[in-house]
């Protein structure tokens, strides 16, 4: 008798490896992202330089473009099949449950999720583009400051300055950083759970390097808005 | 103790349930949760109305028939016990209690508090045992087995199978239920010889019965009256992610 088989991605557990593996992709990168931007505090010549080396490189930065976003993808993929599957596989809800173990940072998982959606489109349209499309964004009234130096390199540092002067905008980034913090407090200890990595005498000591992770990224992030909003980093 | 229980009716699995509310008296602290149910009961028959169909059987916490979801936890409010070791102590005078069924879409009620749990005996089925052969017992000591060894496989073990990890997952779950049989067999020596095809099996089953998947809530540690540990999920994404590498990359899908 001929049986239908299942690949490891149609398994439960495979949708939370691929969850863990992407997350850890993107884990990576929010990482190497939030260094980027801490060169606001080296000064413009630092940061705009380091956007020009970046951008002299077309290969690398759209290889890593397409990689990022095909991650994002497969991970908003598995979240949503796993969210799905996970509402069907309780169709009554109880009149009372009462929460013993969990926490708002897991409970929050999709939500979360979603706001990062919907807060790296806005970062895209709002940094990004206005840097490689200055015209688009111009008409969409993001910010583009005109060119640095002599060898009029994009002025990555004063758009930077420009934005976080603004309250709405520091506002809408500290709080997406918030949200990223919660998440990344979640998905990096369960990165280990979901991988099988999980050992008791360690288990404990991860979850306190995740709180620690969680914290520096956010801290790491936020730096830049609140140093420009407060005044302590100014345009050139 | 006089006590109001809003408790859970449903005259079958197709029909719509509804909470019922009744006053009970004369509750000593020292019955159990289904003894103050059979008082309830028997006050419904001297009424001769239909008394409250609830699951139990040993009413000693060892056979995990009992099941029910009160004031919100599985099993009640008392760590590491089952409902028939829950004791009224634990409520108050003139408490109002909230008892519903065991929900999940692979618990279906059959009547008031009793569910099918039946998805569980075909986890089992798909691999929760070892192929043996059967007839007179071989001598004892025959395969050794690590005191270590022995004892962890103990600590999966003692899963009842009563649900209550299922009805507390906020995904409605069986990772833990199926992480300890899976574990319990792949740790001892006599489960080698199938311990791939056991967790491909057993999984897969798992996921055809409609469970959800874990998100690391950790609700199901918290509400099992025989406190398995959720590192037995954790070692079995790691089997079954190695079995699913080293074989063929595929995994039976079961009915
Ligand atoms: C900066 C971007 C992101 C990073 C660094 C990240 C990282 C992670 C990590 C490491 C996990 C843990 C996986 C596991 O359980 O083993 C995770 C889980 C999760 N992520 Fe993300 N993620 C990001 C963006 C998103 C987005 C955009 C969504 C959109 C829906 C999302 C939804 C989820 C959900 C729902 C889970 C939990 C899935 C479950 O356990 O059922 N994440 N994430
Ligand atoms: S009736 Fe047997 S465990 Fe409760």
């Amino acid at each position: 008798m001929s049986q239908a088989a299942l690949t490891i991605t149609d398994t439960t557990l495979g949708k939370k490896y691929v969850m863990a593996l992407s997350g850890l992709v993107l884990f990576g990168f929010v990482i190497v992202h939030m260094l980027g931007n801490l060169q606001v505090f080296l000064g413009a010549e630092a940061m705009n330089g380091y956007a020009h080396t970046l951008q002299s490189n077309p290969t690398i930065v759209w290889l890593v473009r397409f990689v990022l976003a095909a991650t994002i993808i497969v991970h908003f993929g598995a979240a949503f099949a796993l969210t799905a599957q996970n509402k069907k596989a309780r169709p009554i809800k109880y009149r009372m449950k009462k929460d013993v173990a969990t926490n708002y940072a897991a409970k929050g998982m999709i939500y979360g999720g979603v706001v990062l959606v919907a807060y790296i489109i806005f970062h895209l349209m709002h940094f990004t583009i206005a840097d490689t499309a200055p015209v688009i964004a111009g008409k969409l009234g993001y910010v583009h400051s005109s060119p640095f130096g002599p060898e009029q390199m994009p002025n990555v540092y004063n758009n930077v300055i420009k934005s976080f002067q603004n309250t709405g905008m520091t506002a809408v980034y500290l709080v997406a950083q918030v949200a990223l913090g919660f998440h990344l407090y979640h998905g990096s200890w369960s990165i280990f759970q979901s991988l099988g990595l999980s050992h008791r005498r360690y288990n404990d000591a991860v979850r306190s390097v995740a709180v620690a992770f969680a914290i520096v990224v956010v801290l790491g992030f936020a730096a830049v808005p609140i140093a420009v909003w407060t005044g302590f980093v100014q345009a050139v | 103790m006089k006590l109001k229980v809003h408790v859970w009716r449903q005259a079958n699995a197709s029909s719509k349930g509804k909470f019922e509310t009744h006053e009970v008296s004369d509750i000593s602290p020292d019955m159990s949760f289904l003894e103050m149910l059979d008082v309830l009961n028997e006050e419904l028959v001297d009424h001769e109305k239909e008394p409250v169909a609830f699951d139990h059987d040993c009413r000693e916490g060892i056979c995990g028939t009992c099941s029910l979801v009160i004031n919100g936890e599985a099993h009640g409010p008392q760590r590491a016990a089952t409902t028939c070791q829950l004791h009224m102590r634990k409520f108050d005078d003139g408490d109002e209690i909230w008892v519903e069924p065991f929900r999940a879409g692979a618990f279906p009620v059959i009547r008031d508090l009793v569910v099918d749990r039946k998805a569980f005996d075909r986890i089992i089925q798909a691999g929760g045992f070892i192929t043996a052969r059967t007839g007179s017992a071989c001598d004892a000591n025959e395969i050794p087995v690590s005191k270590e060894i022995a004892d962890r496989a103990m600590d999966a073990a003692a899963c009842i199978g009563c649900g209550a990890c299922v009805a507390a997952c906020p995904n409605a779950s069986a990772m833990l239920f199926t992480a300890a049989k899976v574990r319990h067999l792949n740790m001892m020596p006599q489960g080698q010889p199938e311990r791939e095809v056991r967790v491909r099996n057993m999984v897969s089953q798992m996921d055809a019965e409609g469970f959800g998947a874990c998100s690391n809530h950790f609700e199901c540690e918290a509400a099992c009256p025989k406190e398995i540990s959720v590192e037995f999920i954790a070692e079995m994404n790691r089997e079954f992610l190695g079995a699913m590498v080293k074989a063929d990359n595929t995994v039976p899908k079961r009915g």
